[in-house]
């Protein structure tokens, strides 16, 4: 313990003169085999001040890496900590915590211990690593969990009422509390925690991106949550802000929400979207999503659900004001972003709205001047909100 | 009652219909509500949905319940009024809502307040029990701050927070500047389906600081009930008078916030629901804070649930600065309790004059 503190200060002394040595950046990212992550490679490999990207997962990605290299190693074992040395890695990139069961289909242990142990070799290896000096990690508001007890709007210093109490959200608050630890450990390393909303976008392969391409949507009777999304191209944006240097007057260390301005309420997403929603009793919505998942349609988790029921909101004031990120996408423009992507449901809204107007246009209706409801109505138009 | 035997000594009103709340006396009710209705139509007619057609229908006596079929849609609300041009803009613009609620097209706040919603129906759901039913009688709505945030205190009480629904109603049809009142409700109204999703629409939150803060520092108008469970759910013989009002967290929050706090006296909600017994051991069961007994109400069923026709008055006062005092006073355990003490006495005294005012429960 007093150790590593004494590293930290040698290390936070040297700072500057070592900036100067190290003209290029080692960035090491894991869990690459995800298309996000992929993407994040290629982007962050474009960067002037990047000298390599190394990408790290325990299965080869389909996608291309853009010039990166690739090696194969599990962040479960120790090898890790040999990469870490062997390459002067400077800046992690810890992308590989998500609830999403592995390409390969594996079971959800493990996805739990590619979340916790890996993380926690991954920490240990950097706390091994005196080249290190910045780490990223990529958590999700799901730390919050979802409880009709818990403040509307969630902020970096809300303790939620009730702890998630399995799945994914648990991981992740778990991984937190290690970052947590290793932030103490290692004060000379810039420690930036990212807890991003509902991630959507063309690509997106979330339980939620799922749930919203079923062409039928199950809700919970008597709810109607709120709900937040952020765009992939933001993620990518804010995870670059992280891996670099702060701009003037920002700081990136520390932990910050990430979301698209504005909410939408579940109700609105699935008549944007088109797509019919069947309001079912908690009970039956529980062991709906149990059907669904044994026959792997989608991954409704309890989590999921409590989601749907319940909502969740984030603040995002640090987020522009610390950070200094101002996310290109609404909240509605990334799902307005995402309904493009996957095409109309059955009910289209512009169809409704033809209909509609058809019914303004009636005769008996016709012929007055001052009717508001012409056939191309100016309000909101769904897909321009984005810009 | 027991409130109709006090003697009246600072009552501008003409005397005699004092004690017709029990009585039979027909006639005197009458002219009573001939008057109110002279004096009240102006203001219940400033509302969005108060229509023109609305009027005879407040010069006759209330009716217990507003008929189902009668409640008003938005859009085709006054088809018989016989006003063509009225007509026909609300036919149009009840067509426009619909196309923007059929495509989703609407905006929601952080806390999931539908504003367009709240204004076109649910406010007009609750209309009629306010103008019509309750005869809600507003007064000194120029004590709410016309921008700018500002924290509304009142009594809780009538067994169902209809006192907050109705508190509601009155800031957004009387104020002049049309203000929203954002109310802080119970968990228990977040926990039960449909209701939670109402509420949010209607623009309630979770009563936590917060949520309360964050709404104050954002400008907005918030309503608060310290008193809780313990107000609304406390027996008929102890109606009118004030519980405790929590621990004061209200008072921290405004003056965290800087925002001005408006006492506000509600009178009459404590007569729709007289509760004269508490089932505790089924409230237990279904995990409510109490479960009413009242004359009618598990007697004659759902026939039971409805409220007693109360005349309603609701009394803003004058408003409490909170700007004047130093930021660390939020944390003055001291300066909270007096500061809410001096809310609670100025809430109950209102309360007290308004009630020796009032010449009966029911007119």
């Amino acid at each position: 313990m007093s150790r590593g503190k004494r590293v930290g200060r040698e290390a936070r002394q040297g700072w500057h003169g070592r900036q100067a040595l190290i003209l290029g950046k080692v960035v090491l990212v894991t869990g690459v085999a995800r298309q996000l992550s992929g993407r994040f490679v290629r982007r962050i490999q474009r960067d002037p001040e990047v000298d390599r990207v190394i990408g790290v997962d325990a299965v080869p990605p389909a996608h291309h890496l853009g010039g990166a290299d690739f090696l194969q190693a599990d962040i479960r074992q120790p090898t890790i900590a040999r990469v870490l040395a062997e390459h002067r890695v400077d800046t992690v990139v810890h992308m590989d915590v998500s609830g999403i069961t592995p390409l390969g289909g594996g079971s959800r242990g493990s996805v739990k211990e590619t979340n916790v142990i890996g993380t926690m070799q991954l920490l240990g290896a950097c706390q091994k690593s005196p080249s290190v000096r910045r780490l990223v990690v990529k958590s999700s508001t799901n730390v919050y969990g979802a409880a009709p007890r818990d403040p509307a709007v969630f902020s970096e210093t809300t303790p939620p009422k009730s702890l998630p109490s399995g799945g994914f959200a648990k991981d992740a608050v778990e991984v937190e509390g290690y970052v947590r630890g290793f932030a103490r450990r290692r004060p000379d390393v810039a420690v930036c925690v990212l807890r991003f909303a509902n991630i959507l976008g063309p690509s997106a392969d979330s339980p939620l991106a799922g749930y919203f391409s079923l062409p039928v949507l199950p809700t919970v009777f008597g709810y109607d949550p709120r709900l937040q999304f952020v765009h992939e191209d933001d993620v990518i944006e804010v995870l670059r802000i992280g891996a670099h240097e702060p701009e003037r007057s920002t700081m990136n260390s520390g932990t910050f929400n990430i979301a698209g301005d504005g909410v939408l309420l579940l109700s609105q997403c699935a008549r944007r979207l088109g797509r019919p929603t069947v309001p079912l009793l908690l009970p039956a919505v529980t062991w709906a999503g149990g059907a669904l998942r044994t026959l792997g349609a989608t991954d409704f988790s309890p989590e999921q659900i409590r989601l749907l029921t319940h909502g969740r909101v984030v603040s995002t004031t640090q987020m522009r004001e610390t950070l200094g990120f101002g996310p290109r996408y609404t909240t509605a423009g990334a799902f307005a972003d995402f309904a493009r992507s996957r095409g109309p449901g059955m009910l289209p809204p512009q169809a409704l709205a033809g209909a509609v107007d058809k019914v303004a246009a009636l005769p008996f209706l016709r012929g007055r001047t001052h009717t508001p409801s012409p056939s191309n109505h100016p309000s909101h138009p769904p897909t321009h909100s984005a810009d | 009652m027991a409130d109709a035997k006090v003697i009246p000594f600072d009552d501008d009103r003409p005397r005699g219909a004092a004690g017709a709340g029990k009585a039979s006396g027909k006639g005197s009710g009458k002219s009573a509500v001939r008057r109110r209705g002279g004096g009240l139509g102006g203001s219940g007619r400033r509302g969005k949905g108060g229509e023109p057609g609305a009027a005879p229908v407040r010069e006759v006596q209330p009716l217990p319940v507003p008929p189902p079929g009668q409640r008003p849609e938005p859009g085709t609300r006054t088809a018989s009024a016989g006003r063509g041009g009225g007509w026909e803009r609300r036919v149009a613009g009840g067509l426009a809502f619909l196309r923007r609620r059929v495509t989703g097209e609407y905006e929601v706040d952080e806390f999931g307040y539908d504003e367009e919603l709240t204004d076109q129906v649910l406010m007009s759901l609750l209309r009629p029990f306010y103008e019509t039913y309750f005869r809600v009688e507003v007064k000194g709505v120029e004590n709410v701050p016309a921008d700018g945030g500002a924290l509304i205190v009142a009594n809780h009480s009538g067994t169902l927070p209809l006192d907050g629904l109705m508190m509601q109603v009155a800031v957004h049809d009387h104020h002049p500047a049309g203000r929203h009142l954002r109310l802080l409700a119970a968990d228990l109204v977040f926990m039960l389906p449909v209701v939670n999703e109402l509420a949010r629409k209607a623009g309630h939150t979770l009563a936590c600081a917060e949520d309360a803060q964050r709404l104050l520092e954002s400008g907005e108008l918030v309503g608060v009930m310290p008193e809780g469970f313990k107000g609304i759910g406390k027996p008929f013989s102890e109606r009118y008078k004030l519980q405790r009002f929590g621990r004061g967290g209200f008072v921290s929050t405004a003056l965290r916030a800087g925002t001005p706090i408006v006492p506000c006296s509600i009178v009459g909600a404590e007569e729709i629901y007289p509760m004269i017994g508490n089932a505790k051991t089924v409230a237990r069961v279904l995990g409510f804070p109490y479960f009413p007994l009242t004359p009618t109400f598990p007697w004659l069923g759902p026939l039971g649930a409805v409220p007693l026709p109360t005349k309603w008055t609701i009394q803003f006062g004058e408003p409490i600065a909170t700007d004047g005092y130093p930021p660390e006073a939020a944390d003055d355990p001291m300066l909270m309790f007096n500061l809410t003490d001096q809310v609670r006495e100025q809430i109950q005294h209102t309360l007290y004059k308004l009630l020796v005012q009032r010449r009966s429960v029911f007119f």
